[in-house]
């Protein structure tokens, strides 16, 4: 894979030219900290990743998605309530060894369920649909070891990576960014494609006639088979590694970024997502591929290291009629790192009983994704509740950083 | 619904569709009638360069090229194991980046920046029917560009045998066609030695340009017709005049030649110039033009009337293409509003470029319409590319219209149901709106709309 620069904003900086990048700030437990997020677009359903297999009210209310602690859906352990999802190994392993936590039933303050606005606020960080810049960005500005930024004075200093084409939501904004796109060309992939076929079938017999054809021929032609994915067609989500490779190397570079967003895309399974073996199952292994090239990538300066893996909101707790789940609420959020303070699952558990469901169908959310991400940015970074709660989550005072994240915080 | 010219449909039947179209008009045929009346907005940067200075570059550079290989073989130690090629100094410039570049960019430039739509539109109408291409090689890389460019453009709204007459003078279409070679067998070049005529223009002006095939002329009617069309060529690449039309008189066969029923008296370049008149005039070549016209713009099977009423204007007004063109807007079937013709891949790959804010040509496009199956000026055959939806559905080429609405939408950052409300208006159907809506993420969105058969059809 080759990746190639698209876009560089905030100027002409130097491309990863070390001179020209600012110190940051100490971390509370060690020197020059990084920090990475994965964005995970379409919805993931948290309670497949991590299943409540304890929950008295879990097995019934999941149905044939429910997964179990013996068997060939059995989870990987995580106390009495909790287990990951076997595809999910090397988080797994990662969470045994303190190095990963996840917290359940977290969910932004959006409470609709279009993914797009779902993900503006996800990524702006701001409580309604609105404002062109992503709390992350914010973030970079207030960071410490930055003096010039407010005086103007680091134009053309570029501290903040995208791994994507465009620069997303999240790190948009006046600190700058540089963009990078892998440069294979996309291939429609079979969740667009179904998509599409969907539409023509409603409304142009000829077009759908040509695209079903066209997309058996490719598959037919490009017959890769991925790694336990029904037909494949899971596009993007398996080059995560790939990419989260490419980002961790540059990362752990002395003069590379210190901050970097990536995205992986595909996880709307309104059908035959089945948590081990359907689209969710190699989804979460491509995660997971690709968590463990980061740990990889990122060895040298691991213990300087969070990454915080998001997504726009949860699905139903129940099994719709095609073996998937709909939009919902409450879902995951995982950390992982060698400065996290790891080995556990949090949960202020809201349980799984029909009347504890937020608007009866979905997982009830019971902490504020801001929280999580204020305790990370805290303590990778030192940025002060107030500045947290004025400048990168406006409006945000009610919500206090989750304290323990971090070592040493 | 009811046939109305909307200003929705004005864009999208007849440009490049309402994202980025910079037409006003009170109506959507009022809209386009206003580019009608000023044609000189088709026109592209004056500055580049014509015929002559492109295929003079050309022949300089290959002249140099060549004499740069002599050199190299004269100098090349026997038995040396360096290649002559290797020996050889670097090009100056890739004729290629120097001479069609400036012209794809400007082309690609123009149809993105929506100044005059429907006029672009009527220009790549004509050139697909006037259709030469750069795969012939030769001076077809100098030549292609310009001819659109100098003798296509300032002639969609003209008389059609002016536009006739200027394309069958021009080297890209002499060359393209053969006739450069065509050499009369009784004239005084082709006594001596002893050659004869190359019928492919003239077969393909009737057949292709004017009459169309199945019209009713014979092979005695082609045969004669190019006879009447040898000597029509052009200069040597090493004569001052390269580039321009040149009849070779010696070349020429003499005689009167009779082309259907008609007797045309020998006069040297004068007889098949009367000719090319009288095709121009035919009503056959009316009917041609009037129906192709209306398949291109309207429906692959368009409504007999509409055919017949601008046949009708065509022979009423001696070819006048913008009065053709008019009544064509101004044709009541012109507008129903139902979408039925797909748009073909350069219409579709502007359309989704504008769509999502590109207003620059961008070099990939260029491979894009080549991986889409419409390589910019590099039609199939003389006939040009194909003009019907049945032609455009094949699957593999709608997969890869998929892969790249993929690709573009990688880049993109926004609102997807909102764009497809601007640029789809009062066309976009629920179905989209709520497949746009449940996207994944605003790309697979924006994928969708640039899909939506709404999107692909016109």
């Amino acid at each position: 894979m080759t990746l190639h620069r698209r876009d560089l904003f905030g100027g002409a900086a130097a491309l990863f030219g070390g001179a020209l990048l600012p110190r940051f700030g100490q971390a509370a437990g060690g020197a020059d900290p990084r920090f990475l997020t994965v964005i995970l677009r379409g919805a993931l359903d948290g309670l497949s990743a991590v299943p409540a297999i304890g929950d008295p009210d879990y097995a019934t209310i999941r149905g044939a998605l429910a997964m179990a602690t013996e068997g060939p859906q059995a989870v990987l352990p995580a106390g009495p309530l909790f287990g990951f999802n076997p595809r999910l190994a090397k988080l797994h392993r990662m969470m045994l060894v303190g190095d990963a936590l996840v917290v359940q039933a977290v969910a932004t303050p959006y409470r609709d369920r279009s993914h797009f606005d779902g993900q503006i606020i996800l990524e702006t960080g701001m409580e309604r649909v609105g404002g062109n810049d992503g709390w992350l960005n914010r973030a970079l500005v207030a960071m410490p070891g930055r003096p010039g930024v407010r005086t103007g004075r680091a134009q053309g200093r570029a501290q903040g990576l995208a791994l994507a084409p465009s620069v997303p939501l999240i790190i948009r904004g006046p600190a700058p960014v540089l963009s990078w796109a892998p440069q294979f060309s996309l291939s429609a992939d079979a969740d667009t494609v179904n998509r599409l076929l969907a539409i023509y079938d409603a409304r142009d017999p000829l077009l759908a006639g040509a695209l079903r054809a066209g997309a058996r021929m490719d598959a037919e032609a490009d017959a890769r088979p991925v790694r336990g994915a029904p037909g494949g067609g899971l596009g993007a989500a398996a080059r995560f590694p790939e990419l989260a490779a490419f980002a961790a190397e540059r990362v752990a570079r002395p003069d590379g970024p210190r901050v970097a967003v990536l995205n992986v895309d595909g996880w709307d399974t309104h059908a035959a997502q089945g948590p081990t073996t359907g689209r969710l199952g190699a989804l979460l292994g491509f995660l997971d591929d690709g968590i463990a090239a980061l740990e990889a990538g990122l060895r040298p300066v691991w213990d300087q290291t969070a990454v915080l893996l998001i997504t726009e909101f949860g699905r139903t707790v129940r099994i719709n009629g095609t073996e998937g789940t709909d939009h919902g609420t409450g879902t995951i959020a995982i950390l992982v790192g060698g400065a996290v303070k790891g080995g556990r699952v949090i949960a202020d558990w809201p349980g799984l009983s029909a009347n504890a469901l937020y608007a009866g169908r979905d997982l009830a959310p019971t902490t504020d994704l801001r929280a999580v991400i204020k305790g990370v940015l805290a303590g990778q970074f030192g940025l002060s509740d107030r500045v947290l709660a004025e400048t990168v989550f406006p409006g945000s005072a009610n919500v206090r950083p989750m304290a323990g994240l971090i070592k040493g915080a | 619904m009811t046939n109305s010219p909307t200003p929705f449909l004005a864009a999208h039947r007849f440009g490049f569709g309402l994202a980025g179209t910079k037409a006003p008009g009170s109506t959507g045929r009022d809209a386009l009638l206003a580019q009608l009346a000023n044609p000189g907005a088709a026109l592209l940067d004056p500055a580049l360069p014509g015929t002559q200075s492109s295929m003079r570059t050309l022949a300089q550079f290959n002249a140099e090229e060549a004499a740069a290989r002599r050199v190299a073989t004269a100098t090349a130690a026997p038995g040396g194991d360096m290649a002559p090629a290797q020996m050889a100094p670097a090009a100056a410039a890739n004729p290629t980046t120097l001479l069609l570049m400036p012209d794809l960019t400007a082309r690609l430039n123009r149809a993105l920046s929506g100044e005059a739509d429907f006029l672009e539109r009527l220009v790549l109408f004509w050139s697909n029917h006037f259709a030469v291409s750069l795969s012939k090689g030769g001076p077809m890389l100098a030549a292609t560009g310009p001819f659109e460019r100098t003798v296509i453009r300032p002639g969609i709204t003209g008389r059609f045998a002016d536009l006739l007459l200027a394309v069958t003078q021009h080297p890209a279409m002499l060359f393209y066609l053969d006739n450069q070679g065509s050499i009369g067998p009784n004239g005084p070049l082709g006594r001596r030695l002893n050659r004869g005529i190359n019928e492919n223009l003239a077969r393909e002006i009737l057949e292709l340009h004017t009459l169309g095939v199945d019209s009713g002329y014979t092979q005695a009617d082609v045969t004669a017709f190019a006879m009447a069309l040898s000597g029509w060529s052009f200069p040597a690449p090493n004569a001052p005049e390269y580039g321009q039309f040149l009849f070779r008189v010696a070349a020429h066969e003499p005689g009167p030649q009779t082309v259907l029923g008609r007797a045309y008296a020998e006069g040297g370049e004068a007889q098949a110039r009367a000719i090319l008149e009288d095709l121009a005039r035919h009503p056959a070549t009316a009917r041609f033009i009037a129906r192709k016209l209306a398949v291109h713009f309207v429906a692959d099977v368009p409504p007999p009337a509409l055919v017949a009423r601008l046949a009708e204007t065509f022979t009423r007004t001696d070819g006048n293409l913008g009065a053709v063109s008019r009544a064509l807007v101004e044709a009541d079937e012109a507008w129903a509003p139902r979408l039925t013709k797909l748009r073909s891949p350069y219409e579709f790959l502007i359309a989704a470029h504008r769509t999502v804010g590109i207003q620059a040509m961008r070099p990939r496009m260029i491979g894009m319409l080549d991986n889409l199956g419409h390589p910019i000026l590099r039609p199939p055959s003389p006939a040009g590319f194909p003009d019907t939806s049945a032609d455009w559905l094949a699957p593999d080429a709608i997969k890869t219209r998929a892969d790249f609405a993929i690709e573009l939408s990688a880049r993109f950052a926004g609102d997807p149901a909102a764009l497809a409300r601007e640029t789809l208006g009062p066309a976009l159907t629920d179905e989209t709106l709520t497949a746009i809506r449940r996207a994944e993420t605003g790309k697979q969105g924006l994928a969708l709309l640039l899909m939506a058969p709404e999107f692909q059809r016109r």
